[in-house]
């Protein structure tokens, strides 16, 4: 037990004293939540928009006006002709080009329809589903609002019905992108630091020798192993304590379930985490090799976590494949915990899967460093 | 109760590192291995200190086999690996203190065997040990592998890249050390410290060439050995090799070190040939082998 808590006592004084490293393991991690939270949106804004009114009419115009109003779409321009929208569009100056036909307001009253022309860039297809979607709701809107402008001119007696359908949004009731990426970007930056360190530390007593003088000396593979991950564990949690605190002063991110339950599950992620870690060093030579191979993993894990894109939407087999990411257990109960308020029972499954891969883990790192060659 | 080996075999992949090797080291004994760089020195050692298994024979230290009781043997040797192996960003003392919990000790406990050592480099036990010279580093590494009292020492290089004070200053520890009873194995690639050493075993390509006291070697050299030296040293060389008679050449500091196939050599005849051959300021005088020589003799073969 001295051994060990020796152990831990000279890992810590060698991280602290690593002046290069202090920065990426504390600074790096909060940058990183503060920036990419911020940044990494899946909302489709600022969509810059423009029209051809070959109409000119008030009713053209109050349909433009609408799309003014709108916070989505930035209306930049009106194009006297097609051609020069299209030249537009494709120069990337443009998004959207409304047209509207020439006797767009005589046909809607004479005939009750009229056609309206939409050309979107779609080399992004997600944001051009969703401007379409916009769009659509912009116009079904105004159709609303003139057919029963147009009736009450017309037909006094018949009163119009309109059936209108309110979603409510649960969890995240304002759809704020930033609820549902701030614990994601918490569990990232858990990850990778905790993931980099642990794997590049033993790798660093393999290059500069010293492993070699530790293996001559009687202390066991557990008692070292322990003092090394140990430091990483505590790190680890600390990011967590420092991230979920700047989500509150930061983000206001909800926080509605049991934070102590977040920080048990958290406690076992980060031993599988560390497995990881010395798993990846026991089969390397150098920090360098480490760090590639680390990258490689967190890489995958991050794309399959459904971090960033729904796991629902994956291919069946990389579904299956992200049963054994333990980055895609961790998001789910972050979110669960934080934005669901889930208790004990409903995380229970990610929970049981977690300590299964923890205890694999460690049993095959612990198996796999060697004191003698 | 010193250091047995037999029949040691070990090969990386294809490539044999040392091959059947054989020696005992006598408890007390400063024993070394002398040999040049990749002779197999440094696999030996990590045989012994139980970070490789041999693929043949058996081997004890301190009466305990390295395969079974490799636990015990952890306990009781100390190794100084060739390469500076310490925590250069914790200070000297941080480090001595780090192995002496991991060796189940105190500082304190075992002071009196490394005192003479660690007292010069006290006055930086708060410097970083990256910081140290190389003096001092192979100092406080000394003191690291001696912090648990070790039964046996094993030294692997221990003064390559050293000064020569410190190399001279380094040999009168170990003699203090071996005075208090530990069997000392170090390697070195440099013949000078070879006489040293209570025995030593000549090595070269993973065999071993001879195993005797340093001035038992030497006089095991079969023939009279003379220093020449002429104005021109390359041409001196090249003429000497050229020589019918020449059995062996080597340079050897200011001088050419000759012997001849001859039983009966007369000097003045070499000094003949090599006037005729254009050298001028000749000397030739007899001097007595050392180990270099009996190396050069026995690798030779």
């Amino acid at each position: 037990m001295r051994t060990i808590g020796y152990i831990v006592q000279k890992e810590f004084k060698q991280i602290f004293r690593n002046k290069g490293m202090l920065p990426i393991i504390f600074i790096l991690p909060i940058l990183q939540l503060v920036i990419l939270s911020n940044a990494a949106t899946y909302e489709v804004k600022n969509i810059k928009f423009a029209y051809i009114d070959a109409d000119r009419t008030s009713t053209s115009r109050s349909l433009i006006e609408k799309f003014n109003a709108s916070s989505y779409f930035d209306v930049l321009m009106d194009f006297p002709s097609n051609k020069i929208a299209n030249f537009a569009m494709l120069a990337g100056e443009v998004d959207v080009v409304l047209e509207i036909p020439i006797h767009f307001e005589r046909n809607l009253i004479k005939e009750k329809s009229a056609t309206l022309g939409i050309s979107i860039n779609a080399i992004d297809g997600a944001a051009a589903g969703l401007e379409s979607v916009y769009i659509n709701q912009i116009i079904q809107g105004y159709n609303r609002d003139i057919r029963v402008s147009l009736m009450d001119t017309s037909h006094r007696s018949i009163k119009p019905i309109n059936i209108s359908s309110s979603p409510s949004f649960w969890y995240n009731t304002s759809l704020d992108y930033k609820t549902f990426m701030v614990p994601g970007i918490l569990v990232l930056l858990v990850t990778m630091i905790t993931l980099f360190l642990s794997g590049m530390n033993i790798v660093r007593e393999k290059e500069i020798g010293t492993l070699e003088q530790i293996n001559v000396t009687p202390i066991k593979k557990s008692q070292f192993i322990m003092g090394k991950l140990f430091p990483f564990w505590i790190i680890g949690m600390g990011l967590l304590t420092i991230g979920l605190i700047l989500a509150k002063l930061i983000f206001n991110t909800p926080m509605l379930g049991n934070i102590p339950l977040l920080y048990l599950y958290t406690s076992i992620y980060i031993l599988v985490i560390l497995g990881m870690g010395l798993l990846i060093s026991n089969f390397t030579d150098t920090q360098q090799q480490a760090m590639f191979i680390a990258w490689f993993f967190i890489v995958i894990f991050i794309l399959m976590s459904g971090l960033f894109t729904p796991i629902e939407s994956m291919p069946q087999w990389a579904q299956i494949f992200t049963e054994i990411n333990p980055i895609k257990y961790f998001v789910e109960v972050m979110r669960m915990v934080l934005l669901k308020g889930a208790g004990l029972q409903v995380i229970l499954p990610q929970l049981l899967k977690t300590l299964a891969y923890a205890l694999v883990m460690n049993a095959l790192a612990v198996w796999s460093y060697k004191k003698v060659n | 109760m010193g250091i047995s080996l037999s029949n040691i075999d070990k090969s990386y992949k294809k490539q044999i590192a040392v091959r059947n090797i054989t020696f005992d080291v006598n408890p007390g004994e400063l024993f070394g291995l002398i040999g040049p760089d990749g002779a197999g020195k440094t696999t030996i050692f990590r045989i012994l200190t139980t970070l490789l298994l041999p693929d043949n024979g058996k081997a004890t230290v301190a009466g305990l086999d390295i395969i079974k009781d490799y636990k015990a043997i952890r306990n009781s040797v100390g190794y100084m690996p060739g390469r500076f192996s310490l925590y250069q960003d914790l200070t000297v003392e941080e480090n001595l203190n780090f192995f002496a919990t991991i060796f189940g000790t105190t500082i304190a406990e075992n002071y009196d065997l490394i005192k003479d050592i660690y007292e010069q480099i006290a006055p930086f036990k708060d410097r970083r040990a990256g910081k140290l010279s190389g003096g001092m580093k192979q100092k406080l590494a000394l003191s690291c592998a001696l912090i648990h009292k070790p039964k046996v020492l094993f030294l692997d290089e221990p003064t390559t890249g050293v000064d020569p004070v410190s190399r001279k200053e380094f040999w009168e520890m170990l003699k203090r050390l071996q005075k208090r009873g530990i069997t000392i194995l170090v390697s070195t690639p440099y013949m000078d410290e070879a006489a040293l050493c209570d025995r030593i075993a000549l090595i070269q390509d993973g065999e071993i060439l001879a195993i005797d006291m340093p001035q038992a070697v030497v006089n095991k050299f079969p023939k009279d050995i003379y220093n020449v030296k002429a104005d021109n040293m390359y041409k001196l060389i090249q003429t000497l090799q050229r020589y019918e008679h020449t059995y062996s050449v080597f340079p050897f500091g200011e001088f050419v070190h000759y012997t001849d196939k001859r039983v009966i050599f007369k000097t003045a005849e070499l000094q003949q040939h090599l006037e005729s051959s254009g050298l001028n300021g000749i000397t030739i005088a007899p001097t007595h082998a050392d180990i270099e020589d009996a190396f050069m003799e026995l690798a030779k073969k």
